[in-house]
């Protein structure tokens, strides 16, 4: 319901009002970043942060573990996948 | 682009398809009745028909399309008042650019602006507040829609506004929020679903504990879901697994956004400036106790409907429509009666023909093909056959 | 060229004579009198400076027989222009003014020959930028090899129009041997496009700035003229040729589709689309295939000239990213099927209405 698009933060322009800009595959964009700014990661730390941008708000920080992760577990079920395959086109060889 | 991509792989997809088509002949299916898993929200509905998913699928497995588009479940009698507040003389309204279309009982938002009011796109609410900087003799109204996914950008503007002192910018407050519509569905008596996708933006906001209830008390599993291709088709396989497993559970596919505990700065604005409504009224599926929010008495100030006179009638959906049907998955988008006919994207009757993330709209304008399909098989069914598995969307 | 072939051009005696007095346009500009003959001659004839238009009679007259030399048909056709705003990056209402219609002309295989242009200027419209659209739309017509031989100019009151629309039709000879047609799609015809989609709509959804966008994406307006005769020279056997201006390549397909009674299959990851265009679409919701093109055309050719006409295309600068995105089908008749580079297809249909970021 909500188009959120991965963005990546290049400038904080206003750390006291929380705005930044996104580059989204070139295309650059004003942004607010209240929701991704706490203590333990203060304004001027986004430089570089991958986020998750709606509606001209970065809404979540994008885990990379956690996504490489989820790659990881892909990459496993395709190869499962092919040994399952491999086995079954011996199978029908015999 | 990263993040995006990488998620859009036709091989890793290939991969998941004969992971599922394994685990689903594991799950029995009484009388041979697809599984119907719901995706919640409108963006998976909108992604499933732009990649072409369903028809990956095996045709064991049937998505039903869900109410999570808040554009198309915005009741008519709302429309009207937005009609009503951009007609004001010195209003500049600002909306999203999809809930221009949708129709109210006299006119939609596009049509209104044609007639003269001075209705604008914005891309964000921060942008309506601009427009009250620039325009200091105009009253700027913001048209604020969404579930808990938008909801903080509204939060934080309204602070915003207070805080710079802004008189001239008043927002009108149609937020909604998932988990009681999911609730009233799962209550519904004719609920046939088996499984859910759960809406992964909404859950970035709100975490995974408030789904709870669905795997405890409803016995369903849930999996919260990302939206490029490969994140829809891993979260189907998930929901599958805990099938096959005889799990119901509350599982998180989204990792790389969803913390468990969704997102502190967002929930602390949320509840600053909202409070719940007693009910809300939802398109096709009536009034839901505690489904809205509206602004709380101390931004009564910004509040658009206590700062104007808005008509606030209740609009009853045309006879004919059957979107609370579709919204619930008790029919498919075609077997409505109007379907193509009297409703189409060019004259909605419904607002699930109004977004492209409504189920009719993205049927009606992906989905043909199998709809030819469609067609035969009921044709089979009236000549007294047995369908071959009722073709998913 | 007025009065007869080959004969040299008689300079009127009130060409070029006037001046544009004032800093903006007003309703004197399009009275008739003095001032409007100041503006014409200052402005217009000053920018576009060709024989035919000179001699400043209510009608362009050009030579039968001339024409008749190039080909058997005349191509005709006319467009007006509205763009808001008038100035973006690539380009401005006047370089569409010109390319927009030699590129309807050019897409029938026809060479354009002559344009006229008409202006609908709102009173108070600044004259410097009155004679930056009008050089804009010089240069233009010099890239395009093609003159601008009449025209007219109406100056409203303020409201009635939006600062400025252009209307341009334009004529062009088609060679006898040419036939070019939406309805000439075949089974088994590849199709291609001469380069990336969606610039056009991107750079002025972006200059608009009530998105607030900053996108490094110029307007493709360029003309297709070129393009186009070096597909013929090369013996190309075009069967359809339409450029993808409003509504998209999308639009074009199913128009191709609907004409012919044929079926389109398409393959998204052959498409040709900058990675920034890409970027606005993710954040806005919307679809490359509906953007309007101001410099794309869509071609339908036999499988066995597919590869000759990329190359020739590509030997172009029109064509350089040219590609080949899919084949037209013996249907569903009327069907445009899109493979969806994730394995999946879908129905690519015509818009219905603007296309509208979806942000909910
Ligand atoms: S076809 Fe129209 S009326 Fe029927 S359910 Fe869909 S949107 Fe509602």
């Amino acid at each position: 319901m909500c188009v959120g698009i991965p963005g990546r933060i290049i400038t904080v322009d206003d750390p006291e009002h929380r705005l930044a800009t996104v580059d989204v595959g070139g295309v650059r964009r004003k942004i607010n970043i209240a929701c991704i700014v706490d203590e333990a990661h203060p304004p001027e730390a986004c430089i570089g942060d991958w986020v998750l941008i709606h509606v001209g708000f970065a809404m979540s920080r994008i885990d990379e573990e956690e996504a490489q992760k989820t790659l990881e577990l892909l990459r496993e079920l395709g190869e499962m996948d092919a040994e399952l395959e491999a086995m079954h086109a011996f199978d029908r060889a015999r | 682009m990263k993040f995006i991509d990488e998620f859009r792989d036709p091989a890793k997809a290939k991969a998941l398809v004969r992971h599922i088509n394994t685990l689903v002949t594991k799950i029995p299916r009484p009388g041979g009745r697809p599984l119907q898993l719901m995706e919640v929200c409108g963006g998976h509905t909108h992604s499933i028909f732009k990649y072409g998913i369903a028809q990956l699928l095996p045709e064991a497995i049937e998505l039903v399309h869900g109410p999570g588009c808040p554009v198309c479940v915005l009741p008519m009698g709302r429309v009207d008042d937005c009609v009503a507040l951009a007609e004001h003389p010195n209003v500049i309204f600002t909306t999203f650019g999809d809930a221009m279309r949708v129709p109210g009982s006299r006119k939609s938002l596009l049509q209104a602006k044609a007639e003269g009011a001075d209705v604008r796109m914005v891309y964000s609410p921060m942008d309506a507040l601009a427009l009250a900087r620039a325009h200091p003799d105009r009253e700027v109204v913001f048209f604020a829609l969404g579930f808990e996914t938008t909801m903080p950008s509204t939060a934080l503007t309204v602070l915003q506004a207070e805080a710079e002192g802004i008189e001239n910018f008043s927002v009108f407050c149609n937020h909604i929020t998932i988990i009681p519509v999911i609730k009233a569905i799962l209550d519904s008596p004719d609920l046939s679903l088996d499984g859910f996708l759960g809406p992964g933006h909404v859950s970035m906001v709100i975490g995974s504990s408030p789904y709870e209830f669905i795997a405890r008390h409803y016995h369903r599993p849930l999996v919260i879901a990302g939206f490029e291709p490969i994140d829809i088709l891993q979260s189907v396989w998930m929901v599958v697994k805990q099938l096959a497993e005889g799990r119901c559970e509350v599982e998180n596919q989204y990792q790389r956004l969803v913390p468990h505990a969704g997102n502190r700065v967002a929930l602390e604005a949320i509840h600053r400036v909202f409070e719940l409504r007693p009910w809300f009224e939802w398109r096709g599926l009536g009034s839901i106790d505690h489904s809205g929010v509206r602004l709380r008495e101390s931004f009564a100030h910004l509040d658009a409907e206590r700062r104007f006179s808005v008509p606030n009638l209740k609009i009853a959906d045309p006879k004919s429509c059957q979107c609370g049907e579709v919204l619930k998955g008790v029919i498919k988008p075609w077997q409505c009666k109007v379907f193509g006919t009297a409703c189409t994207p060019e004259t909605p009757l419904g607002s699930l023909m109004v977004s492209s993330e409504g189920a009719c709209a993205a049927v009606y304008q992906y989905g043909r093909i199998d709809l030819a399909e469609v067609v035969r098989q009921r044709e089979a069914v009236a000549a007294g056959r047995q369908p071959v598995g009722a073709g998913s969307s | 060229m007025s009065d007869g072939r080959g004969a040299p051009p008689r300079k009127s005696p009130r060409a070029r004579s006037g001046k544009l007095r004032g800093d903006t346009i007003t309703l004197s500009h399009g009275s008739g009198g003095r001032a409007m003959r100041d503006l014409i001659d200052d402005v217009f004839v000053g920018s576009f400076d060709n024989p035919a238009l000179a001699p400043l009679e209510d009608q362009a007259r050009f030579p039968l027989a001339e024409l008749a030399r190039s080909g058997d048909r005349l191509a005709f056709t006319t467009d007006s222009y509205v763009v808001d705003p008038l100035f973006f990056p690539g380009g401005d209402i006047g370089t569409l003014a010109v390319n927009g219609t030699v590129n309807d002309l050019a897409v029938s295989g026809a060479r354009p020959l002559y344009l006229t242009c008409s202006m609908i200027i709102e009173e108070g419209f600044p004259a410097a930028e009155l004679r930056r659209v009008a050089a804009s739309m010089r240069a233009a017509a010099e890239t395009a090899s093609v003159a601008i031989v009449t025209g007219d100019t109406k100056v409203v009151n303020r409201g009635a129009a939006d600062k400025l629309f252009i209307n341009t039709a334009g004529i062009g000879v088609i060679p006898a041997d040419v036939n070019i047609s939406a309805a000439r799609a075949r089974p088994g015809d590849r199709l291609l496009v001469n380069g990336h989609i969606g610039d056009h709509g991107v750079a002025i959804l972006a200059a608009r700035d009530d998105l607030a966008l900053e996108v490094p994406i110029r307007s493709d307006t360029q003309p297709l003229a070129a393009l186009v005769q070096s597909l013929l020279a090369a013996g190309i056997r075009v069967h359809c040729l339409r450029d993808a201006t409003r509504g998209g390549l999308a639009t074009v397909l199913n128009e191709f589709a609907d004409s012919a009674g044929v079926g389109i299959r398409i393959d998204e990851s052959a498409i040709p689309v900058r990675e920034a265009v890409r970027g606005v679409s993710e954040l806005l919701g919307l679809d490359p295939l509906y953007y309007a093109n101001e410099g794309v055309l869509v071609a339908a050719v036999p499988a066995e000239d597919a590869q000759a006409a990329l190359a020739a295309m590509r030997a172009q600068p029109a064509g350089q990213h040219a590609a080949l995105i899919g084949e037209v089908t013996e249907g569903p008749a009327g069907s445009v099927i899109m493979d969806t580079g994730f394995g999946g297809e879908r129905i690519v249909d015509m818009l219905v209405g603007e296309q509208l970021p979806r942000i909910c």
